[in-house]
């Protein structure tokens, strides 16, 4: 299994996943419309924008979902060419998705490493495909553990667990298998108040082990208290790049609803940087 | 902590409930209890050759019902498999009739079977249509081809190696089948694909989850192609079995073997939503039907009792399974 631990790690700040002037439309519909994106190693980077404003046009072609007519995804700055959702996990990125994407029915190690298996060593695994439970068992309690998650046990059910533990499982195994970054797509907006709590905790654990986070949310709360810079999208595009620091809550709504006025060019201007 | 304390108590009371519904503890101790009242209630009920004659009994449906378990574990069913089963037996026992080479009839015959669950499997994995309706499509084909193939005629078994699985041996004065090996054998085959194997796994989160088994990168439609296409084989295999059960390969046979493998699969414990249960219980519920239908008869009761109770045991086994999923919500 390979770990952020293991795998090189950019030096702090510099891009690690940059999207370039992304086009998509659908029919008459422009739900990006020359949008820009850069992740930059060590940091949480917020995604939000209003209903309608291409952030999760945008996330769903970072993540393979959806391939763009026009511009460019770089990783490490070479370009890529995602067309299916697994083409970006080869390549290290792991996608955390709004619904909770466990098999309540089996247990936490077992989803961890869920369509990920790893199989005995020697004739047992490559003739009579023998799982090695034990191995994956104690590397989903370490695992675990190095994420400070607790948890009552690594052989319980999912189902026994809270909405917030069964959304950190799915936190978890992106954090432990993605070796770049990890997407997380409205990762709270299933969750109660207390709950969103352990997965908030969850997430900054994973940055703090060295991988960057791409959070899309809707709950500002949940973005100041995570984000170490703010991207605000607005039709179709970035309208500004901020921090939790230089805007406020109210001054970063009115942005995302275009009553202020963000710090890149306006919507629509044809000017390209 | 005082959240500890109700976490332990709660995991207690989950861990006793889980114990209850879940794995094939429940569906044992029925099935030891009706044990107890027929071996109290009549005198022949223990004798060797009757418990021999309760797992022959139930060899056919018992291997269906493998399959059947498959296949429901990934939250689907299948209607179609006496009919499919029938089928086999009327292609392997009309060739051999017709003087062609014995192995071959038998291997055509299940490979056959193989194909219609690759018909069946690529309807439901690729097409997205629903089991139920795949299924109870293919009862009407498979059974109008079946009939077609046999055109108003049964065929005896006489040939050496079709029949073979009905012959025994003795140990400790009781008859057992070769049939009965290879339904146990097969029941250990599928234990371990089921919970050794990552196919297993992956059989399981298709029925718990059908998008989760996705987003995780499950390849879910050749998953569920490949529980089609074997729960058919097996299939294959059942009319292997039910040409030495019953050495006449007749069309009109094995009318309710369908609906007896998806009793077995639910009194086994099996969750007809997917993804929940075992095959140790579904060979238990095999056993539960067999026991029960033999006990009854040998009580002296009206056949129809039979159905009666086993009617009764399918309502209670859906019942705790609905009652303790509505406990884990």
């Amino acid at each position: 299994m390979s770990t952020a631990a293991e795998s090189k790690t950019p030096a702090k700040g510099e891009i690690v996943l940059e999207a370039r002037n992304i086009v998509k439309r659908y029919g008459h519909v422009t739900a990006l419309d020359g949008a820009n994106l850069e992740l930059r190693a060590g940091e949480v980077l917020a995604v939000i924008g209003d209903n309608g404003a291409g952030k999760s046009t945008m996330v769903k072609v970072l993540c393979g979902a959806v391939v763009p007519d026009e511009g460019e995804v770089l990783l490490d700055g070479v370009p890529v060419h995602f067309t299916s959702p697994m083409d970006p996990r080869k390549r290290g990125i792991e996608t955390v998705y709004q619904d909770l994407a466990v098999a309540p029915a089996l247990d936490i190690a077992t989803n961890l490493f869920l369509g990920r298996e790893v199989r005995c060593r020697g004739i047992l695994g490559s003739w009579f495909r023998m799982l090695d439970k034990r191995r994956m068992k104690s590397e989903a309690q370490k695992e675990m553990t190095e994420l400070k998650f607790r948890l009552p046990s690594i052989e319980s059910s999912v189902e026994d667990l809270s909405g917030g533990q069964r959304q950190g499982v799915a936190v978890a195994r992106a954090g432990i298998f993605a070796r770049r970054l990890v997407i997380m797509d409205e990762p709270t907006a299933a969750l109660g108040v207390r709950e969103s709590g352990e997965v908030l905790n969850l997430i900054r654990t994973i940055r703090d082990r060295g991988l960057p986070v791409l959070l899309i949310s809707h709950n500002m709360p949940h973005v100041f208290e995570l984000a170490d810079r703010i991207h605000i999208m607005r039709l179709g595009r970035r309208v500004a790049l901020t921090t939790p620091k230089q805007h406020s809550m109210g001054e970063v709504v009115a942005i995302m609803t275009g009553a202020m006025p963000g710090n890149e060019q306006a919507p629509g201007a044809d000017a390209v940087k | 902590m005082p959240a500890n304390g109700v976490a332990s108590l709660n995991r207690g009371t989950v861990a006793l409930g889980r114990a209850i519904a879940t794995p094939a503890v429940g569906p044992l101790v029925v099935l030891v209890v009706f044990c107890a009242i027929f071996s109290l209630s009549t005198h022949t009920f223990l004798a060797v050759g009757n418990l021999s004659l309760v797992i022959q009994q139930s060899v056919i449906v018992g291997t269906l019902a493998i399959g059947q378990t498959l296949i429901i574990l990934t939250a689907g069913i299948d209607l179609a498999n006496g009919a499919i089963a029938v089928l086999g037996t009327i292609v392997a026992g009309r060739l051999v009739n017709d003087a062609h080479n014995p192995v071959l009839c038998l291997l055509l015959a299940i490979f056959l079977c193989t194909f219609v669950g690759l018909l069946s499997g690529l309807l439901v994995s690729r097409l997205m249509l629903p089991p139920f309706i795949v299924t109870l499509g293919l009862l009407g084909i498979v059974t109008a081809s079946t009939r077609l193939i046999a055109q108003g005629g049964a065929f005896p078994v006489t040939d050496e190696l079709l029949g073979w699985t009905g012959n025994s041996f003795i140990v400790d004065g009781s008859g057992v089948t070769y049939g009965m090996l290879i339904m146990f054998g097969l029941y250990a085959l599928v234990w371990y694909l089921l919970t050794q194997t990552a196919w297993g796994r992956h059989v399981y989160a298709i029925g718990n989850n059908r998008l989760a088994a996705r987003l995780v990168g499950i390849p879910v439609q050749n998953r569920l192609l490949s529980v089609y296409v074997f729960a058919a084989f097996l299939y294959g295999i059942g009319a292997w079995l039910a040409l030495g059960r019953i050495p006449n390969a007749d069309p009109n046979s094995l009318q309710n073997a369908n609906l007896d493998s998806i009793t077995a699969v639910v009194i086994g414990g099996t969750s007809l939503f997917g993804g929940r249960g075992s095959i140790w219980g579904t060979l238990v519920g095999t056993l539960i039907v067999s026991v029960l239908r033999n006990g009854l008869t040998l009580s002296g009761f009206d056949p129809l009792w039979q159905d009666l109770v086993t009617g009764v045991l399918v309502i209670s086994a859906v019942a705790v399974d609905q009652i303790s999923r509505g406990k884990q919500r």
